[in-house]
């Protein structure tokens, strides 16, 4: 099939059967009989699913939460001032586009660049790689950001033997520690998870059993076109019913139980789980991945004294404590309940992780005021 | 330390809410009362009667990187940007323009050579006379290359603004979305795409002048998409005319090569800048004629309507994907290649 | 979390291959992708790095999933009645 029939072929866009599994999806909700959350921990999902508007032909009893799914969005203050202060005493740092205007304590990275720093935006970490070897006098830090999907590109470099003036600050981000995170909570009500397939690429959905079998929740692993979601949506209502907590893999052309080995061989030869803090979550078990000690000598945090206190706004890291965005991920609050949403969090000064992702909850809610019903507009 | 927003961003030159808040802030202080539109409509230029007639002013300064790029290149940006601007407004015979350049010394002869040749051809094609102009050169370092700015000038006996939308009316595009942006953005980010991404960059008086005569009075809002791409033109559209937009999606024209970049790098087509592109809102009667003349146009042949005006919601522009309804939010600064 | 796009494998030059998304041509990375890739293959690119081989009748079984799920749940019927009236409103779009 030539690429151009995948894409014009892409059953998986195709409006009408997505009508039929909308409707599908209404009825197991209806047969529920009771409100009932699902959770995706995934900012692609939710791209995909606010880009297609998908939200507008589920059932109102269905409430399809965002966790904390963007790993942009939940790279804490203190570590964004760590890649702002490197930027500020003179290292190359290179970054994806999505961190350059998250702002630390007080400053982003564009406001590094606009103030003459070197910040480069690339769209892979090897161009990170290439700009080191064409810059050899400057000192090339590349801030590794993303779930284990692009941490595991992060560990080709590194088991690549870079140049000597080439490094890595991590702030990557691990996607099982999210749902734990969720799980664990005692007030959550989430009763159904849909996993990140590309992560589940890399790690396989056999590592979500246990999490399943703890939880006593079903968790289905997605892909990202409108039909992956409403399918996968369509399959947990169907598990929740049964109260079957199962796994079920509904991204088959990409996702295999066991993941992909030899990724993983190089993700956990690099990188370890750590815990550390969430941007308005709290300390997340195994949430952040650390280059290993086998890597320090490509640890920028290692390699350089990290001096933040020309960057930092302690006021501001105080406010940041009355960010509310961990319960509004639960489902448990919303943008109107957080005293800081409006004031000191707004859209080009965002505190918590719902209001710096462009489909946050508070983001959203900044914007249009609430999330709009448009089910009846224009008709 | 002073707070961050004391300083100019990037965010405020790439025609979204960062620059748009710059504006009224700082420039609309500039603004005064003139017998047509000023400064305060923050039209694509200004109209000031005289006599009977209209005299239509636009200006802008180009400073794209890189300079030369597949489609196109600063010279012909530079007319055809002015031009549109004219045209825009409903002015379709411009006067002259001027051409006023800010070089960087060492910069190459070669290049000013070939920028000059293109503007030579582009005014040519919308022919309009380059009247006058001014030349500064400053130290190495001091400034980027090159920077060209044009001014337009035309008469025209009817202005077009771009706040005429009422409920009802339907928008057109004149052709396919994201052409110029996905390119320049292919080459800046070093993002190594090849394959067709060229700019559209084109004078489009002569399209406008069909579009115009098969319309008349039906033609109600014209804008050119480009920085801010066709969501900041629907945007302000919606906002000046005080309707709510619905976009249809599917029927959005974009090139297989643009979706596919759009898709690689999480930019949507419809935020990106295009060049060579107008929006024309129409009262729905004259959608036909005003189509059928825009097709037979070249640079018109794949124009088709893209959205409904409503009375919901004003200022709101919701975008109908197929599966369903979302809000589309208004572009925040530059665009950069995402990868989540 | 990230923009996975499928492309056609057009060429292999030791650890890159130049790789087609529909027009688009771009060079993609070896280093982490599941199995060995031959040209001809289907790949998914993360960040310039294939992260996946993507076997080509994937696409059909995929479509053969979305039925089962919506058998098991009784909405087949409805589905073939959807695409029924699909079919009736595509002919008389092109009429």
């Amino acid at each position: 099939m030539a690429a151009k029939d995948l894409f014009q072929e892409l059953k998986f866009r195709d409006p009408v059967r997505a009508r039929a599994l909308s409707e599908a999806i209404g009825h197991e909700v209806a047969a529920l009989g009771r409100r009932v959350s699902v959770m995706h921990v995934c900012g692609s999902h939710e791209q995909a699913i606010a880009r297609f508007g998908l939200r507008a032909v589920l059932p109102p009893d269905l409430e399809l939460i965002m966790g904390p799914g963007c790993p942009v969005c939940v790279t804490d203050g203190p570590e964004v001032d760590e890649a702002v202060a490197l930027a500020v005493q003179g290292a190359r740092v290179c970054t994806y586009g999505d961190m350059l205007r998250l702002p630390g304590t007080a400053r982003s990275l564009a406001d590094a660049q606009a103030e003459g720093a070197k910040v480069d935006v690339v769209y892979s970490v090897s161009q990170a790689l290439e700009l080191a070897e064409k810059h050899p006098a400057d000192e090339v830090v590349f801030l590794g950001s993303g779930f284990e999907t692009t941490a595991v590109a992060t560990a080709a470099v590194a088991l690549a033997n870079p140049p000597k003036n080439f490094s890595i600050l991590s702030v990557h981000k691990y996607v099982p520690a999210a749902m734990n995170v969720v799980a664990e909570s005692p007030e959550t009500n989430i009763e159904g998870y849909i996993a990140a397939g590309h992560a589940a690429i890399i790690t396989g959905w056999g590592i979500f059993e246990p999490f399943a079998a703890r939880t006593g929740k079903p968790v289905v692993v997605a892909g990202f076109e409108p039909l992956d979601i409403l399918a996968a949506i369509l399959k947990l209502t169907e598990l929740m019913r049964a109260g079957k907590p199962e796994v079920a893999n509904v991204y088959p052309r990409c996702v295999t139980k066991e993941g992909n080995l030899a990724a993983q061989r190089s993700l956990w030869k690099v990188f370890r789980p750590v815990t550390g803090r969430w941007r308005g979550i709290a300390e997340v078990r195994d949430g952040n991945l650390d280059l290993t000690p086998e890597y320090a000598h490509l640890d920028a945090r290692k390699r350089f004294r990290i001096d933040t206190s020309p960057v930092r706004d302690e006021e501001a890291e105080e406010a940041a404590k009355g960010c509310i965005c961990g319960s509004i991920m639960l489902g448990l609050a919303n943008p109107g309940d957080c005293a800081l949403f409006g004031r000191a969090c707004v859209p080009e000064s965002p505190v918590g992780a719902c209001m710096v992702s462009s489909e946050g909850q508070c983001r959203i809610w900044h914007t249009y005021g609430g999330v709009p019903d448009l089910r009846k507009v224009g008709t | 330390m002073e707070k961050p927003q004391a300083k100019i961003g990037l965010k405020h030159g790439s025609g979204g809410r960062a620059m748009r808040q710059l504006i009224e802030d700082v420039f609309l202080t500039l603004a005064s009362p003139v017998d047509g539109i000023g400064l305060s409509a923050l039209d694509d230029g200004a109209a000031i009667r005289v006599g009977d007639r209209w005299l239509v002013v636009t200006t802008d300064s180009h400073v794209v990187h890189p300079i030369f790029f597949p489609g196109g290149d600063i010279g012909r940006l530079s007319v055809s940007g002015t031009v549109n601007d004219l045209a825009m407004m409903g002015a379709t015979e411009p006067l002259g323009l001027t051409c006023a350049v800010v070089l960087e010394e060492g910069f190459p002869r070669a290049d000013l050579e070939r920028v000059v040749a293109s503007m030579r051809e582009t005014a040519r094609e919308a022919n309009a006379p380059i009247v006058t102009g001014d030349t500064k050169v400053m130290g190495k370092g001091e400034v980027d290359g090159i920077v060209l700015n044009t001014t337009g000038v035309a008469l025209a006996d009817r202005v077009v603004s771009d706040a005429g939308l009422r409920a009802g009316d339907l928008v057109i595009v004149t052709g396919t979305i994201g052409d110029h942006g996905m390119a320049i953005m292919s080459r800046r980010h070093d993002l190594r795409l090849e394959g067709d991404l060229r700019s559209d960059v084109a004078p489009l008086n002569g399209l406008v002048r069909e579009a115009l005569r098969a319309g008349g009075e039906d033609v109600v809002a014209m804008k050119d998409p480009t920085r801010g791409g066709v969501a900041g033109v629907l945007h302000e559209m919606a906002a000046k005319g005080k309707v709510g937009i619905v976009i249809d999606e599917t029927a959005l024209p974009v090139r297989d090569e643009v979706r596919a970049a759009g898709e690689m790098i999480g930019i949507d087509p419809l935020l990106v800048a295009n060049e060579g592109k107008a929006v024309i809102g129409v009262r729905a009667r004259s959608a036909d004629k005003v189509l059928a003349a825009l097709r037979a146009h070249p640079l018109g042949a794949s124009a088709i309507v893209i959205a409904t005006a409503i009375g919901e919601r004003p200022g709101a522009v919701i975008l109908d994907t197929g599966f369903g309804k979302r809000m589309l939010a208004e572009p925040e600064g530059e665009l950069l290649p995402r990868i989540c | 979390m990230c923009l996975g796009v499928p492309g056609k494998v057009l060429a292999i030059d030791g650890m890159s291959a130049t790789v087609d998304f529909f027009g688009v041509r771009k060079e993609l990375r070896l280093d982490i992708v599941d199995e060995p890739v031959s040209v001809g293959d289907y790949v998914l690119n993360h960040v310039g790095f294939a992260i996946r081989r993507i076997p080509p009748d994937e696409v059909q079984e995929t479509l053969a999933l979305f039925d089962q799920i919506l058998d098991v749940s009784g909405a087949k019927a409805d589905l073939m009645a959807a695409d029924v009236r699909g079919e009736i409103a595509a002919a008389k779009h092109k009429e």
